[in-house]
Formats: structure tokens, C-alpha cells, sequence
């Protein structure tokens, strides 16, 4: 009897060995088929190893052998929620490099279309981290509002996820008469329909105890991992490429960049919600000024870059992605690389998630927004 | 500090090095057993503060291997390219420049897996996509052999 008090006095024989358990590949927060190898002591991470390359598809090496034309539509099969985005930064990225200056129209029309894209993003994202906290509802209501999108993309070109609308020299087709009316009135429905989202998980006493205080990544940190998107935001880490770096009507719209202090989880979410808030202001800046023109440029059939290294970056839901084509000439690359921000984003984890509760690893991978085939390519 | 500042500052600071005006980028290639020392002194310059590695790439060029570092300062958000080349094919080494930006300990993995370039002084160099007995896709002479790329 004295030996098992002795034992419960002196904590130092208490100590559990570390032992590793697999999240994933197949884990319904993992957004996508992502294997998590964690180390744990008791309920305490002490470690996390991100393994990928379950959907690895070997984009890079298929662009080599097409086209300039053709590669853009790969590039909406990696980071589907942000199709749009990643579509034009191909097309921008062989629009600088055979200096082509596409028409006014061309801009604020992808710009608009960029930002629904990003709307619709966070609000699957809001929808599925919900989820991973245990709040169905909030599917419902993100799902709820970004069908509405997805209509006004149907409308526009056809499809609803992989958009396809963008092609080097401008845009497959030009708006439809009533596209303006559409996004005005979407503009309203949203404004009425955020407030919910707050209602329902931002002020929720559970949701905050679980993220406030969470997974924290400093600001250094966070530079050093490459942390970018709204993820490096909440880190106060001021990596808008939309700002520093602008492309299309970015250069003709006010907007602000959302920086948050806390670092944690909680800052991570609300960055998403109040970025929605902000790229309605960006549509309804653009959306009653649409210029008259035309909606592409005649490019030849066969685009041919001149020999040279070219990079393009944008801004997508996630953060900072990047194109970057290696040309020698001939009509395709001779090398191409894309930049996604979700893989520097995915191995920030183990950083952030070093000595949280194991409850708490799920909250802090769905903060980061990872979208598998993005990261795998 | 624009690219002309950039340029005159490199060309001031970094005479062993070559420098190129690229399209977008002042690009600076230097001798693989300068890389780390070139790439501290850049992040560490209170004039340049280049802090934020956003992309790595290999590529196989049709001479040499090469990686591109393609960096940015958070500061003063000017970016330029450093470029890194070592003739030998069959047995790349490159240090790896972990010790000055983090992330470049997994897309050096990346670079590693899918071109075979080893990185000395990488603490945990494994493949990153695929199986261990896969050859090195993003190498030019890869043969596709279960035409996975080309139909």
C-alpha cells in the first residue's frame, strides 16, 4: 500500500512513454486524404509529421508536355476552391511574359470573379471547420450561401467549381446582361446572411474555449514557415500579394489588408469571416464600373514564351501562389512549378500544435484551410 | 529598394557572384559552397532583411541541376531570385539552407523526391510524394514507363 501511495506522491514515476498513433490518411478532418503520424505523451502532441502524396498527381511533370493553353486547365484541379485565381495566375504569368496588356473589362471581370471565388471558399471552409468543431449547422449555412455563387458562375461560364473562364489574352466569354444584377443582389443577401455566421459559431461559448489561446505561431515563426493567406494574417504577418504585389483591378480598389495580433486558432477563423466582409467592398467598388471593351485580345494559336524564368503571384483563398515557368522557347515549358500556399501552411503544424491536447490537433490543422490536391499537385 | 538599387547593392556586396537582370528579378547565382554564407548575409543586412523564402525549385537544366530560391523581404517587399547550379548529374549535393529559412526543409524534401538533388546538412531528408524505389520524375532523361504522364 505505502509502494502505490509512493508512486501517486512522486509524479516523476507517472511519466507515460510517448507513442505514435496515425491520423489519417482516411480522417474526416483531414479535408482530403492527409496522414498525420503524431507522437503523443498521454494526451499532449509532442510531435506531428505531416505525410502527403496520397493524391500526388504529377502536375508539374504533365505540364511540361502541353500547351500553354492546356496547363490552364489543370491549375483548377489542385486548389478547386480557388479555381478562378489559380486559372488567371497562369494566364497572367504568360500574359507578363509576352507583354500583352489585356483590356480594362478583362480586369475588373476576373477581379469580381476572383473574390466570389474567395467568398465561396471561406464559406466551404466555414462550413467544413464547423463541422470539425461538431457544428452541422454551420455546413448548412455556408453550404446555403455559396450555392448562390456557384448559380452566378453556372451562369457565367458554364461551371460551377472548375470555372475555366479565364484563357491567356482574357476571358472565354463575356459576362451575361444580367451578371451585375446577379452580384448586387448577392452582395445584399450576403451582408444580411454574415451576421449569422457570428451568431451562430463566433460567439459560441464551446467553439471559442476550444480555439482561443490555440495553436499559436508567432509572427517570426510564421515568416520562417512561410505561412501566408489568412492563416499568416492572424499572425499579424503582412503577406497580401493583392497589396505588395497587385495584379488585375488591385491596383484601382481600396481595401484593407485584415491583420489580427493574436495569433492563435481563434484569430485564424475570424480572419476568414471578416476577409468575406472585405471582398464584398472590392466587388461593389468594381461592380457598377465595369469599362466597355473587349473581352480578350487576339493571341496566336500557338503561344510561344520567349526563353527566360518567369513567376507570377497571386493571392488565393489560401495565401501566396505561385507560377513559375521555365521556357526555352518552344510551345511548352520547359519546366513549371507552382508554389501552393497550403504546402508551407501544412507544415507549420507541428510548430503550432507542439504541447496542445490532442482534441485541440483537429482545430488547429481545419484553421489552416488545407485543400489536399493542392498541397500534393 | 527597386531592382536597380538591389542590383547595385549585390554587385557592391557579393563580387564572387553572378548578376543578371531577369525579366522580373535581379538574379543572383552563386558557388554551391557560398549558398548558405550568400543567403545569411542577405536575410541578416539590415539594407536587404530578405526573410521570406516563398518558393523553392529544381530544375533540370540541360547542363547542370539548378536550384532557385526566389525570396522577399516583409520589410521593404522587394524580392529577387538566387540561383545555385552543380554540373554533376549522376550525384547532386547542395546545402540546405534550413538553418536560415525554415521552410526550406520541406521543399528541399520536395526537391529531393521529385529530382533527386541531395541536400548535406538537411536533418531529415526523405521523400516527400513517392515510394522510395521511384525514380526522379522531374528529371529529364525519366522514362515513363508505366505512362503515367503521356497516353
Amino acid at each position: 500500500m505505502a509502494e502505490i501511495k509512493e508512486i501517486f506522491i512522486n509524479s516523476d514515476n507517472l511519466e507515460t512513454d510517448e507513442f505514435k498513433i496515425n491520423m489519417g490518411p482516411q480522417h474526416p478532418a483531414g479535408h482530403g486524404v492527409l496522414r498525420l503520424v503524431v507522437t503523443l505523451e498521454g494526451e499532449i502532441v509532442r510531435n506531428v509529421d505531416p505525410n502527403i502524396g496520397f493524391i500526388h498527381s504529377g502536375i508539374e511533370k504533365m505540364c511540361e508536355s502541353l500547351a500553354y493553353n492546356q496547363i490552364v486547365h489543370l491549375t483548377d484541379r489542385m486548389d478547386y476552391l480557388s479555381a478562378h485565381i489559380s486559372n488567371e495566375a497562369v494566364c497572367l504569368c504568360v500574359e507578363n511574359a509576352l507583354q500583352i496588356e489585356v483590356p480594362d473589362r478583362v480586369k475588373y471581370i476576373r477581379t469580381i470573379m476572383d473574390e466570389l471565388m474567395r467568398i465561396s471558399s471561406h464559406q466551404l471552409w466555414f462550413g467544413a471547420y464547423g463541422m470539425d468543431m461538431g457544428a452541422s449547422t454551420a455546413l448548412f449555412y455556408g453550404l446555403r450561401d455559396r450555392e448562390k455563387i456557384l448559380d452566378i458562375f453556372e451562369e457565367t461560364c458554364g461551371a460551377r467549381v472548375t470555372l475555366n473562364y479565364n484563357m491567356p489574352g482574357g476571358l472565354m466569354f463575356d459576362i451575361k446582361p444580367n451578371f451585375q444584377k446577379q452580384v448586387k443582389d448577392y452582395i445584399k443577401f450576403l451582408r444580411k446572411k454574415l451576421p449569422e455566421y457570428d451568431k451562430l459559431v463566433s460567439g459560441n461559448i464551446i467553439f471559442t474555449e476550444r480555439t482561443k489561446g490555440v495553436g499559436i505561431l508567432s509572427l517570426e515563426d510564421c515568416i520562417a514557415y512561410g505561412v501566408t493567406g489568412p492563416s499568416g494574417r492572424a499572425s499579424n504577418f503582412s503577406c497580401d500579394v493583392r497589396k505588395h504585389h497587385p495584379y488585375s483591378a488591385y491596383p484601382f480598389v481600396k481595401f484593407e489588408e485584415i491583420l489580427d495580433t493574436t495569433c492563435d486558432t481563434y484569430a485564424r477563423y475570424y480572419n476568414r469571416i471578416r476577409e468575406m466582409w472585405e471582398s464584398l467592398n472590392i466587388i461593389e467598388q468594381l461592380i457598377d464600373n465595369i469599362p466597355e471593351g473587349d473581352y480578350a485580345v487576339k493571341m496566336k494559336g500557338v503561344v510561344k514564351l520567349p526563353e527566360g524564368e518567369y513567376m507570377q503571384r497571386v493571392e488565393t483563398a489560401r495565401g501566396d501562389f505561385g507560377v513559375f515557368i521555365v521556357s526555352d522557347g518552344k510551345k511548352n515549358p520547359y519546366r513549371v512549378k507552382f508554389r501552393s500556399p497550403g504546402f508551407s501552411n501544412l507544415f507549420a503544424v507541428n510548430k503550432m500544435s507542439k504541447g496542445i491536447k490532442i482534441g485541440d490537433l483537429v482545430a488547429t490543422l481545419g484553421a489552416l484551410d488545407p485543400v489536399m490536391p493542392d498541397i500534393d499537385r | 529598394m527597386t531592382n536597380e538599387e538591389l542590383k547595385a547593392y549585390l554587385t557592391k556586396n557579393f563580387p564572387e557572384a553572378e548578376i543578371a537582370d531577369g525579366p522580373q528579378y535581379i538574379e543572383l547565382t552563386v558557388k554551391p559552397e557560398l549558398l548558405v554564407e550568400t543567403s545569411k548575409k542577405l536575410k541578416e543586412s539590415s539594407e536587404t532583411l530578405f526573410d521570406y523564402l516563398f518558393c523553392l525549385t529544381g530544375v533540370d537544366y540541360p547542363d547542370c541541376m539548378g536550384v532557385i530560391y526566389h525570396i522577399e523581404s516583409t520589410k521593404f517587399h522587394h524580392e529577387m531570385v538566387i540561383k545555385v547550379k552543380t554540373t554533376n548529374r549522376t550525384e547532386p549535393v547542395i546545402e540546405s539552407v534550413r538553418s536560415v529559412w525554415q521552410t526550406a526543409k520541406y521543399h528541399e524534401r520536395e526537391v529531393y523526391d521529385l529530382l533527386g538533388v541531395k541536400f548535406s546538412n538537411h536533418n531529415d531528408l526523405r521523400r516527400l510524394f513517392l515510394d522510395d524505389d521511384w525514380g526522379f520524375p522531374l528529371r529529364k532523361d525519366y522514362t515513363d514507363e508505366v505512362r503515367i504522364i503521356e497516353r
